[in-house]
Formats: C-alpha cells, sequence, structure tokens
C-alpha cells in the first residue's frame, strides 16, 4: 500500500461529535424523590443534550433507575414515590399540572432491562402503539410503520418471513431489539434505556450498542447501565450518581481519562462499589 | 487492515490511529530526505524549512498521545486491538525522535554551510542516509499492510547502515588527521552521521514494534550490531 | 489440615442416621398417599357395585293386542293385564290375578300409550312388545332379593317365582339398558325413574349461575386488583370477601329463602332462583381465583403497556386480561363444579320437590342432582338404592368432565404463554 503523504486530516484534535452546541432536550432542576418518608434522589440538576446518547452510572441503589422512571413519569404508578422539582421537557415541566401522561409517555419511550415483548405476534408487537395513538389510518400505513421500525431497529432480515410468529419465541437479543422497535414504532423524541444489555451475551450487546450509535442521529436516547465499560463505548455523556446525589456529569471522555471528582474517579477505577 | 468489529465506530477509531501514524511517517521520512539533500547541496532554507517543519511531527505525537488514551479509555481494547493501540503510542514516540534527529542535521548543516566541503564525506552521509530512507518506507509499508516479514528485513538491514556508519567514522578521522583546519566540520559530520545512525536505530525498533503488533511475540534474538564506531581507534604512525 | 479431615469425618458420621430419617420420610408420604387412594378406591368401588345394577332394567316380552276397546276407555294397563292373562291363562283367582298383574310395572300402559301416539297403524294389531317389569322382579332378577329364605320372609310369592321362571325358561324375561333412568323424570315407582329432570333442573341452575357470577366475578376482581386505590376500605372488602368465601351454603340458601322467595316474590323451585343462590355462593371463590390469576401476569408486561402509553383501561383489556384469563377460567369451572355438589341452598328455596316433568325453562319447577339423590336416598325401595347410588355416578362423571375441563383449558392457554 502507498503511503500517502496528502493524507486529508486536520491536524489537531479528533473531530469529536457536537458537544458544545447541542440544545438541551430534557433537563432536571433540583429534583427530589422520596419513597414514603425514604429520599431516594437529593436535588438532582441534569442536563440531556439532543440527539446524543447520555449515561447515567454509579453503583447499586444510587437512584439513577429511578431517576430515568422520573423522565417519563413511570414512577405515577408506584405507590407512595413523591416527586417535587422540574423536570422540562422541551422546555415544559411534565409534571405541570394538566400534562397528559399517555401522551408524554408516546414522547418519551422506554426499553427495559428484561427484554418484555408483549405476548402476540412480532407485527402486533411493534404495531401496538401506533394503534392505540391512531397514527395510521389504514393497515398499508400500519404495515409501512411496523417495517420500517423493524428496519430501524435492525431486525428486518431476521424477521422480515416470519412476522406473524410470536414476538417471544425470539431470542434474547431479538427480543430487545424488537423492544425498541416497538418503542421507536411511535416515533419518539426521547428514548429511555434502562439497562437494556444486561441479560443480553455479548454478541448481542454488541449489536445493541451499534443500533444505539445509529439511533442517536434521530433520537435522544438516555441510558442507565451498571456497566462502566459500556457507558463509556456508548455516550457522549455521563452522569455520575452516589447515594442518589448527582456527583459528576459532563463529556464522557473526560469522565473517564481526567473526571472532576474524587468520588467519581474511584467509582471508574472500582476502588469504590 | 481489516477491522470488522460490530460497533463500526470502534473500526473508525482505530482507522483514525492509523491514519494519524501514516501521516506522522510520511513526514519524517520526508524530513530526513529533505535534511540530508539540503546538506549535500549546501541549501540554507531547505534547511530552515526542515527546522520549522519540525512541530508539526511534534503536534502530531501530542496527538496520538491523547488519542490512544482515549481510545484505551473509551473501548478498552484487548488482544490484537489492545497491541495496535500500545504500538501505536510506541511508534509516534519513535517517529518523534526521527524528526528530531532530522531536525538536528538540518541545523548543523546550516553551520556547515558557512564552511568549506570535506572530501567525499557528504556522499557517503547521503548513501546512508538513503539506506534508512528506505528502511522507514519499508517499515511503514509494513505497519500498514501488517507484512511481518517485511519489518523482520527491515530490522536486519540495520547491520549495514551500522557497517556504513563504523567507516563512515573511520573516513572522517582519516581526514581529521590529514588536515587540521577539517577538524571543526568533521566534527560536525560526525555527529551528522551519528544522528542518521540512530535514525536507523528507531527504524529497527519500530520494526520490532510491527513484528509484536503482527504476532504477538517479542522478538528474543539479538539483532546483529555492528557499529564498531565505539571501538575505532587510529593509530599515527 | 486437621481441622478439614475433622469435619469430613463428623460429615460422615452423621450421614447414615440422615438418610435413615430420609428414608423413613419417603415411607410415611407413600403410606399417606397409599391411605388415600384405598380410601378412595374403596369408595368409588362401593358406589359402582351398588349403582352399577341401575344402568340395566328388566323388561319381559308381553304379546299385546291394541284394540279398540282398551283404547276407547283409555285403559292402557288393561291392555297389559288382558295379555297376563292370555299368557297365563289358568291364574283364576282374584288374589292370584292381582299377584300377576302385579308382576309389570305400572308405568308399561304408558309405554303403550306413547306408542300409539307416535305410531296410530298400531290400532288393531298384536305385536310383541318389551314392557317395564316391576321393581321387585327387576331386584330379583338383578339378585337383590334372595329366593332362599321362607315365602313369608320374602317379597316375591312362591306363585310369582313360578310365573318368573317360566318367562326364564322361554326367554322373554331379559335385563336392558336403561335408557328411561337417562330419558323421564323422577317417578314413585323405581323401575319408571329417571333422572332427566334432575340433570335439567342442574343444568339450568348451573347456567344461571355461570351467567350471573362470571362476568360479575371477573369484573369485581379486575377492578379491586387494577383499578381500586390501596386503601383500608379496600382491605375491609378483600377481608370479606375471603370470608364469604367460607361461609357454609345453608346461609346462601336462608338468605335466597328471604330476599329472592319472600321480598322478590320470585316461584319456588325455579331454577333462576335456584342459579341466584349458587351465584352468591360461587362469586368469592372466583372472585379470589380471578385476583391471584391477575396478580400472576408478570409486571413487565403492564411496565411494557404504560411506557408505550397505553391508558391503565387499555394495559387491562390488551394485555392483562387475556394473559390472566385461563386462570380466571380454571377458577371457574371449579367454583362451577362446587355448585354442582350443592343441596343445602337449594333446598332452603324449595327444590326438593317431587318433580316429575322435565323442567324447560328457567321458571318451570325444578330440582338438581344432589337434591334428587337426597330425595331417593331416603326412599325404601331397594330399587330406589340402586338408583341412587347410580345418580352419585352421574354426578361424579360430571364433575370429573368439568375438571377435566378445566385442566385442558388451562394447558392449552399456558402453552401459548
Amino acid at each position: 500500500m502507498e503511503l500517502s503523504l496528502h493524507t486529508n486530516l486536520p491536524s489537531s484534535a479528533y473531530v469529536e461529535d457536537n458537544l458544545v452546541s447541542s440544545p438541551h432536550k430534557v433537563t432536571a432542576q433540583g429534583v427530589d424523590v422520596y419513597y414514603g418518608d425514604k429520599q431516594a434522589l437529593k436535588n438532582i440538576n441534569l442536563d440531556v443534550p439532543s440527539n446524543m446518547v447520555t449515561a447515567l452510572i454509579g453503583p447499586s441503589g444510587c437512584g439513577k433507575s429511578t431517576f430515568l422512571r422520573c423522565l417519563n413519569r413511570m414512577n405515577d404508578v408506584v405507590d407512595g414515590c413523591r416527586i417535587t422539582g422540574q423536570i422540562k421537557l422541551d422546555g415544559e415541566d411534565i409534571y405541570a399540572r394538566g400534562v397528559d401522561v399517555v401522551h408524554l409517555r408516546a414522547r418519551v419511550g422506554m426499553v427495559f432491562q428484561k427484554p418484555n415483548p408483549f405476548p402476540k405476534s412480532i407485527y402486533d408487537n411493534v404495531a401496538y402503539g401506533p394503534r392505540i395513538h391512531g397514527l395510521a389510518d389504514s393497515r398499508a400505513e400500519l404495515d409501512d410503520i411496523v417495517l420500517t421500525s423493524l428496519e430501524k431497529a435492525g431486525l428486518i432480515a431476521e424477521v422480515r418471513d416470519r412476522l406473524e410468529a410470536p414476538g417471544t419465541g425470539l431470542s434474547g437479543g431479538q427480543q430487545q431489539r424488537l423492544c425498541i422497535a416497538r418503542a421507536i414504532a411511535v416515533e419518539p423524541e426521547v428514548i429511555l434505556m434502562d439497562e437494556p444489555c444486561s441479560a443480553l451475551d455479548p454478541i448481542a450487546t454488541a449489536k445493541i450498542e451499534e443500533l444505539i450509535d445509529e439511533l442517536k442521529q434521530n433520537y435522544t436516547i438516555i441510558m442507565v447501565t451498571h456497566s462502566m465499560q459500556q457507558a463509556a463505548r456508548v455516550s457522549q455523556k455521563t452522569a455520575f450518581f452516589h447515594l442518589g446525589e448527582l456527583v459528576e456529569q459532563g463529556d464522557t471522555s473526560d469522565i473517564f481519562t481526567n473526571p472532576s471528582d474524587e468520588r467519581t474517579q474511584a467509582y471508574v477505577t472500582g476502588r469504590i462499589g | 487492515m481489516e477491522h470488522d468489529h460490530i460497533v463500526s465506530s470502534f473500526d473508525e477509531d482505530l482507522g483514525r490511529l492509523d491514519a494519524i501514524i501514516a501521516q506522522m511517517g510520511g513526514l519524517a521520512e520526508r524530513q530526513l530526505s529533505n535534511a540530508v539533500d539540503a546538506l549535500c547541496r549546501g541549501d540554507v532554507d531547505l534547511a530552515q524549512r526542515v527546522i520549522d517543519d519540525d512541530q508539526k511531527i511534534d503536534a502530531l505525537e501530542e496527538e496520538i498521545d491523547n488519542y490512544t488514551i482515549r481510545v484505551l479509555a473509551l473501548r478498552q481494547p484487548v488482544a490484537d486491538d489492545l497491541r495496535a493501540v500500545v504500538v501505536a503510542l510506541k511508534m509516534a514516540a519513535n517517529l518523534e525522535r526521527i524528526g528530531d534527529y532530522a531536525k538536528n542535521v538540518a541545523k548543523r548543516t546550516l553551520t556547515l554551510s558557512a564552511m568549506d566541503p570535506v572530501g567525499n564525506a557528504t556522499s557517503s552521509i547521503q548513501r546512508m542516509a538513503h539506506q534508512v530512507q528506505a528502511m522507514i518506507k519499508n517499515v511503514l509499508d509494513a505497519y500498514a499492510t501488517h507484512d511481518i516479514a517485511k519489518a523482520d528485513d527491515v530490522r536486519l538491514r540495520d547491520e549495514e547502515v551500522d557497517l556504513m556508519h563504523t567507516s563512515l567514522f573511520r573516513e572522517l578521522l582519516t581526514y581529521m588527521l590529514e588536515d587540521p583546519r577539517n577538524i571543526t566540520a568533521c566534527t560536525h559530520l560526525l555527529f551528522v552521521a551519528k544522528n542518521v545512525e540512530r535514525i536507523g536505530d528507531h527504524v529497527t525498533s519500530i520494526a520490532e514494534n510491527v513484528h509484536f503488533l503482527v504476532s504477538g511475540e517479542r522478538l528474543t534474538d539479538e539483532r546483529p550490531k555492528n557499529d564498531r564506531s565505539s571501538e575505532t581507534v587510529i593509530v599515527e604512525n | 489440615m486437621t481441622d478439614r479431615a475433622k469435619n469430613a469425618e463428623r460429615i460422615k458420621a452423621g450421614l447414615a442416621r440422615r438418610y435413615r430419617a430420609e428414608k423413613r420420610f419417603r415411607l410415611y408420604g407413600i403410606l399417606a398417599i397409599t391411605a388415600a387412594v384405598t380410601f378412595l378406591l374403596v369408595m368409588l368401588t362401593a358406589i359402582v357395585i351398588r349403582g352399577g345394577g341401575a344402568f340395566q332394567q328388566t323388561h319381559a316380552a308381553l304379546e299385546i293386542t291394541f284394540d279398540q276397546q282398551h283404547i276407547a276407555d283409555n285403559d292402557w294397563q288393561g291392555m297389559v293385564k288382558a295379555s297376563l292373562r292370555r299368557a297365563f291363562p289358568d291364574v283364576r283367582a282374584r288374589q292370584d290375578k292381582r299377584s300377576l298383574y302385579g308382576l309389570m310395572s305400572n308405568g308399561a300402559g304408558f309405554d303403550l300409550q306413547n306408542m300409539v301416539q307416535d305410531d296410530p297403524s298400531l290400532v288393531g294389531q298384536t305385536r310383541t312388545i318389551w314392557l317395564p317389569t316391576s321393581d321387585d322382579v327387576d331386584m330379583l332378577m338383578k339378585g337383590v332379593i334372595d329366593r332362599s329364605p321362607p315365602e313369608g320372609d320374602r317379597r316375591i310369592t312362591d306363585k310369582e317365582l313360578t310365573w318368573i321362571d317360566q318367562w326364564i325358561a322361554a326367554g322373554t324375561i331379559a335385563k336392558q339398558f336403561n335408557t328411561r333412568f337417562f330419558t323421564s323424570g323422577d317417578s314413585r315407582e323405581p323401575e319408571l325413574a329417571g333422572i332427566l329432570s334432575a340433570l335439567m333442573g342442574s343444568i339450568l341452575s348451573l347456567s344461571v349461575c355461570f351467567a350471573l357470577s362470571f362476568p360479575l366475578g371477573v369484573m369485581t376482581a379486575v377492578y379491586l386488583e387494577e383499578f381500586a386505590p390501596k386503601n383500608k376500605w379496600t382491605d375491609l372488602i378483600e377481608v370479606n370477601i375471603n370470608n364469604l368465601a367460607a361461609v357454609p351454603s345453608i346461609v346462601f340458601g336462608l338468605l335466597g329463602l328471604a330476599v329472592f322467595l319472600n321480598i322478590f316474590m320470585l316461584p319456588r323451585s325455579a331454577p333462576l332462583v335456584g342459579g341466584m343462590v349458587l351465584a352468591l355462593m360461587t362469586l368469592p371463590t372466583i372472585i379470589i381465583a380471578s385476583r391471584a390469576a391477575l396478580r400472576a401476569v408478570p409486571p413487565s408486561i403492564r411496565e411494557a403497556a404504560y411506557g408505550m402509553g397505553a391508558s391503565t383501561v387499555q394495559t387491562v383489556l390488551h394485555h392483562v386480561l387475556p394473559l390472566a384469563m385461563p386462570g380466571m377460567l380454571t377458577g371457574t369451572i371449579i367454583g362451577m363444579a362446587q355448585a354442582l355438589g350443592e343441596s343445602a341452598p337449594l333446598l332452603m328455596i324449595g327444590m326438593v320437590a317431587f318433580i316429575v316433568d322435565i323442567p324447560a325453562g328457567f321458571t318451570d319447577p325444578a330440582t338438581a342432582l344432589p337434591v334428587q339423590i337426597f330425595l331417593w336416598a331416603d326412599s325404601p325401595e331397594r330399587a330406589f338404592s340402586e338408583r341412587t347410588a347410580a345418580a352419585i355416578i352421574v354426578l361424579l362423571g360430571v364433575l370429573i368432565s368439568m375438571n377435566l375441563l378445566a385442566v385442558i383449558l388451562r394447558k392449552k392457554f399456558e402453552r401459548r404463554w
């Protein structure tokens, strides 16, 4: 191979994703969460930029999943859960009076830790969201939405000829991609992922990480993960939670090469649990 | 190089590393060539350009440093990916030293341009430099194509460079004994020769790294060293 | 190292004792199961032996002349008597004749009447017809009545025995499959008694019970489990429902008597009322089983549905209810099977009457299978004790098929999930 002396690379830093200029899609201001009398989250202030992957890391029980579930008001169904402070989606508080939770959850989708497809066919799984929200006027439109979502989730090649097969008959990784397809079928703006790969083997995990890389171009993704390595690989922004507090948030490469807070450094190097 | 990671951005990161190394290598090769040309022709402007361009190589070395740290932190490479990143880091250091030696040659060229040429010294140096240049080119090729045979071959060719350096040493000593007015020029030329020989050693180091990159094993046998300049004594009779 | 060796020794020493204890425990288990199975087999065998005979009925072949005179007088039994006189011409004395006539069932005449109604061309013809004998003759043929004791201690006189033996010799008396048992209602005469009226009454009552209790029970369970807020009121309701499941069924009968019959003035003895009382009784069972089925639906499905933006109603109707339905159906069928076997509440609302006609509608007077068994068990005739056991067999058969249906349904739906 002939070495070229004319490689067109900027001699200064690598082209990083636009970390500075993105507007913030979701912001949390002064958020406290209580389960009964016990305070699970204290004074969380977090900014999530659009079209990027933001990872929430921290040891078990630090409140990151609780925080994630506040973002689409899934904590509403938990008894005794009380939330104070503001969480804004595109500048509007989602906990304000009169906010339609059903509509919110169509804008903010969720993928869970253990893949949970409905016990219906693959087609019906993906079509469920569009059906209940009335997004398709005809069967042809619905078909289109289903096929597009499956394609975006990277599943279409494997299931194209068996759309009527039950969703629960797929492998773990395929089921999780089905759940992702189901979530994006309603064209949300934000996708919340709660440890999406923790129940999957490494190859399936890698496929989903690649999928997340592609999805971030069109969606804002907020991901809780207990694998720091995954957070390092996948995200552009990272927030570190510890004992219910948000200790540090910033660019992923900074958090993993030179974090500002000692606690963050202790956690990512494996010195505290 | 073939990378087919499932996560394609990992491929992009490693590819970027390759590209910067390639750029740095090409730059280093050109610096050496220009420096020796300047010496042989007494071209002061060219020598000055070489001195100025050295900062480009330094900047690339800094970029590789930062980039490899980032890749190690964010991608947690293992096996051949890990070797690729570590080798890139080491090669950057080697290439940066090569650039520095080339700059030193250029600096001495500026000094020597004011003096009379000494015998055939510069053409001997030029021959040695061409050999080293070829080695640089081959080793960068070997790195790009993961050609372990080529890398091993480059490593062995350093012996010729060493031999040339030894004979050049003798030659310069002879000039100095002939006419004491040559001593200043020859001393500078001695340093120039040493710089070129050191460049050869660094290229060898790069070749050993490439061997490690491809096979995962270190070369244990001593490579043949024939630099006898440290033992050279000319007795005046 | 010695610690470890000591531990190993200790473990080894205790092993024999532990294995012996395990063997003992297994033995106890096997003994328990064997005892239970033995009791069950003994009970079933006793019932089958006692009741098996009821599925056969003794009939005698008589030559019947469908003469106009008897038909005009509507004296169908007379035709039978005439035939008997012709068969045994030397029977003269009045007592003897009466005892001869007593060999055949009183219902034989009704059979002839039905035959002529179905086929009027029979008038004026003479045919050999198999007609049911009296219950004593039936019992004799089945060996229940013993020939050996002297005449005074026997129900069948010697003369009757001679006539019967003549028939046996001529081959004109035989046991045939007792279709009448399944096609006719209750009767004073055991040979004419059937369970159809009781069976229909049970079926009608159960239908009413299902129609009332299933929707109510399912909707209550869905509301309590999915929609109701968790406060002390709902806790109170839950405790009360659990208690109701343990209330003796006769209390529901009293409730039915007081409210449905006395206040609402609904007809006594009707399957409608019986069904309503049974529904009250089964409702707690269905509610408890349905709530358990709803709780068994994994929360991940609910979370997935909520996460998609489904409202609570959509989540429950589209996802939770279909998944819980097999469990609910199983609970319902088991509840129905229990209701089928209940007699105490039905007694209270009057379904204890003597019902001959087959009930056709929900307000016709009816009785139920367990009540019928209870009534027949009271009667002195030997043939009724046979029929009681046979009715028990039928009841058990229906219960077993209902439980089998529950098992099949559960297996079929569980496979999909």
